[in-house]
């Protein structure tokens, strides 16, 4: 599904990556971890094609192809989709409309597909004609994020941080979407949908089934593995440590091998 | 009452023309015909389906005043005077006479206006609607209108002004003065629809009695020369006042608007919402004013500008004027460009830049109307989306 090769990225001119490698195949959901400013985010606007985020190095390919040329909107089109952390509010566009929007329809009107979408989501017919985030709690933003992939159904589904700010009984519901979104609950050969899920604490891990973790350090990734046990070392010693025990392992391993 | 703006000309009534060819009422049909779009543009539809009442003045000829709802009343307001002696009681009381060089060539050269009256405690179940229409090449159309709600009584006006095509430069003028009666209710949308060469002075006082209601709602989506206004709404004991203006200006568009509310009696409330944009090279003055001069009083205003074009203008002049301890006044005001971070949101929901730009702009237009009947706010967004829509 994607594949980011030796990627170097510039946010205003300053290095944020610096030859990351990730490769995220059909129906893998993974989940990225690593401290405040380590590039999480930027890797996740680098990789939507957001005009800030200059590629000056390696390269994305996507679906098989160098997307280095497409614009944002163009890459949403061949099935890229996120829920972004801190959405912007946009007066007088509607939750309703942006549902809309997510499914290609400019009619402006809202339709009886986004209503049933939203009560899935918890969400009322009046809560639908609030300007886009304008007020929204933090559990609303999630919400209202996941109704907007929900509506898009995108291939690869990118998410930043969906589980922080969250109280337990909207981290279910999130947990659940997300797990929908990526077709956790079909056979893993029947699952078309990826994900790349941004993670600060790991809760989300705990709702939903994760395939493969990664820890970003230094603007590439520094350690992957195993979910349970990446995010275990994490949790007991820290993001640092646990680059340093995963590459002793890897250094065992090739001892082993050599 | 401010002038325009210091130093820019000023329109010379005297170039346009107060000789005005009689049109016949028997030929309202033929021009509602030729001129459907652009009264349905304005919200006046000719087959009055869902109106309790309509008035149609094309240049200085009164078309059509018919009522369709018992305890309506609708006329000329030349004719209202000759049946109702009593009414020279309101002829420039909410505005005065001596104000400026149009509110004068009104009262010397008036060129009727509408009278529209709801009777006590009656309630227009459907917005009476009015439209003034300018035919005429260089004419100055100088209108009078008179809008009283009688004690406890709901009057709801859906009125446009607007020009028809082959009309290159004219002049409007147009005095407007509102009484709401205790109890009652006034709500007056005013959609504008003017061309690049049309000069625009309307003068309006608005006076809400006790427990009176008075909402207005202005929209202007098409160029114009210069339009200027400045309506100034009085609210006197627990009346309540709001105000929202819907500007999309391009062109060479110089448009100088905004409203002043006088709380002059306690414990009355008013907000201002102001919207605008400015594409081209228009300029645009957004204005408010509240004043708090009674106990208790409460006032709220927003000014919002977004700047399409480097050589566009919006001066934006939120003011606060209290002269009492307990009034609370309150302004919010900003302009901008179209955030990158909002494009950039829409982006990631498959719009392409221009798309997202549009939407954007759509959006900002899009304010929420409050405080009419469903039917009738729901044919106002339909149109504020419609001419949104247009640009």
């Amino acid at each position: 599904m994607l594949e980011i090769e030796n990627l170097y990225l510039e946010v205003d001119g300053r290095p944020v990556l610096k030859g990351l490698d990730l490769r995220i195949e059909k129906g893998e959901c993974h989940v990225l971890l690593g401290p405040n400013g380590s590039g999480k985010t930027s890797l996740l606007l680098g990789i939507l094609g957001f005009p800030r985020y200059l590629v000056t190095g390696g390269r994305i390919v996507f679906k098989g192809d160098d997307i280095d040329d497409l614009t944002t909107a163009e890459r949403v089109k061949l099935g890229m989709g996120i829920a972004f952390q801190n959405p912007p509010v946009i007066r007088g566009i509607r939750l309703g409309d942006m549902v809309g929007l997510c499914r290609g329809d400019k009619s402006g009107e809202i339709t009886d597909e986004t209503r049933v979408l939203a009560k899935k989501l918890h969400f009322t017919e009046e809560f639908l004609e609030r300007d886009v985030n304008a007020g929204f709690s933090g559990g609303e933003i999630k919400r209202s994020e996941i109704l907007q992939l929900m509506a898009q159904d995108p291939d690869f589904v990118m998410l930043d941080e969906p589980d922080s700010g969250v109280d337990i009984e909207n981290m279910e519901l999130v947990g659940d979407m997300i797990g929908e979104l990526l077709h956790r609950k079909e056979l893993p050969s029947k699952r078309t949908a990826s994900g790349l899920i941004i993670t600060h604490l790991a809760t989300i891990s705990g709702y939903v089934d994760v395939d493969w973790a990664h820890v970003m350090l230094g603007g590439r990734i520094a350690c992957s593995g195993n979910p349970d046990q990446v995010i275990r070392e994490v949790m007991e010693g820290g993001y640092e440590k646990c680059v340093k025990e995963c590459q002793e392992t890897q250094n065992q391993i090739l001892r082993n091998i050599l | 009452m401010r002038e325009g703006v210091s130093g820019d000309a000023e329109p010379d009534i005297e170039k346009y023309t107060l000789k005005s060819e009689k049109h016949d009422e028997k030929d309202l049909h033929t021009i509602a015909d030729e001129y459907e779009k652009s009264f349905l543009s304005v919200g006046y539809d000719p087959d009055e389906s869902e109106r309790s009442g309509s008035f149609l003045q094309l240049d200085h000829s009164v078309m059509c005043s018919k009522v369709l709802q018992e305890g309506v009343e609708v006329m000329s307001t030349t004719d209202a005077l000759l049946k109702y002696p009593w009414l020279s009681q309101y002829w420039w009381r909410a505005v005065a006479a001596e104000k400026d060089i149009y509110t004068r060539q009104v009262d010397r050269k008036q060129t009727h206006g509408y009278f529209l009256r709801t009777l006590p405690g009656v309630k227009t179940t459907f917005p009476l609607q009015s439209c003034l229409f300018i035919g005429q090449e260089g004419l100055s159309q100088n209108v009078h209108n008179i809008i009283i709600a009688e004690e406890g009584s709901e009057l709801h006006i859906i009125t446009g002004c607007s020009v028809a095509h082959k009309v290159r430069s004219a002049l409007h003028l147009g005095v407007s003065e509102f009484y709401v009666k205790k109890n009652a209710k006034i709500t007056f949308t005013m959609i504008h629809n003017w061309a690049p060469e049309i000069e625009v002075r309307p003068r309006s006082g608005i006076i809400v009695e006790e427990n009176g209601v008075f909402i207005s709602n202005y929209i202007s989506m098409s160029p114009v020369k210069d339009l200027q206004m400045y309506p100034v709404v009085y609210c006197r004991k627990n009346a309540r006042a709001t105000s929202q203006s819907i500007v999309y200006a391009s062109d060479d568009s110089k448009i100088d608007i905004g409203s002043k509310m006088v709380l002059d009696g306690e414990n009355s409330r008013a907000e201002v919402v102001s919207r605008s944009v400015a594409t081209d090279r228009a300029d645009v003055t957004a204005r408010g004013i509240l004043v708090g001069a009674a106990p208790n009083v409460k006032a709220h205003l927003e000014c919002i500008g977004l700047m399409l074009s480097d050589v566009a203008r919006i001066h934006s002049v939120p003011e606060l004027e209290a002269t009492v301890e307990d009034a609370t006044l309150s302004h919010e005001a900003a302009v901008g460009r179209i955030s990158e971070e909002e494009i950039a949101y829409l982006a990631a929901r498959g719009l392409s830049e221009e798309e997202a730009a549009g939407a954007i702009v759509r959006g900002f237009l899009n304010v929420d109307i409050k405080g009419l009947p469903a039917a009738l706010g729901e044919e106002v967004r339909r149109m504020i989306r419609m001419s949104a829509d247009a640009l």
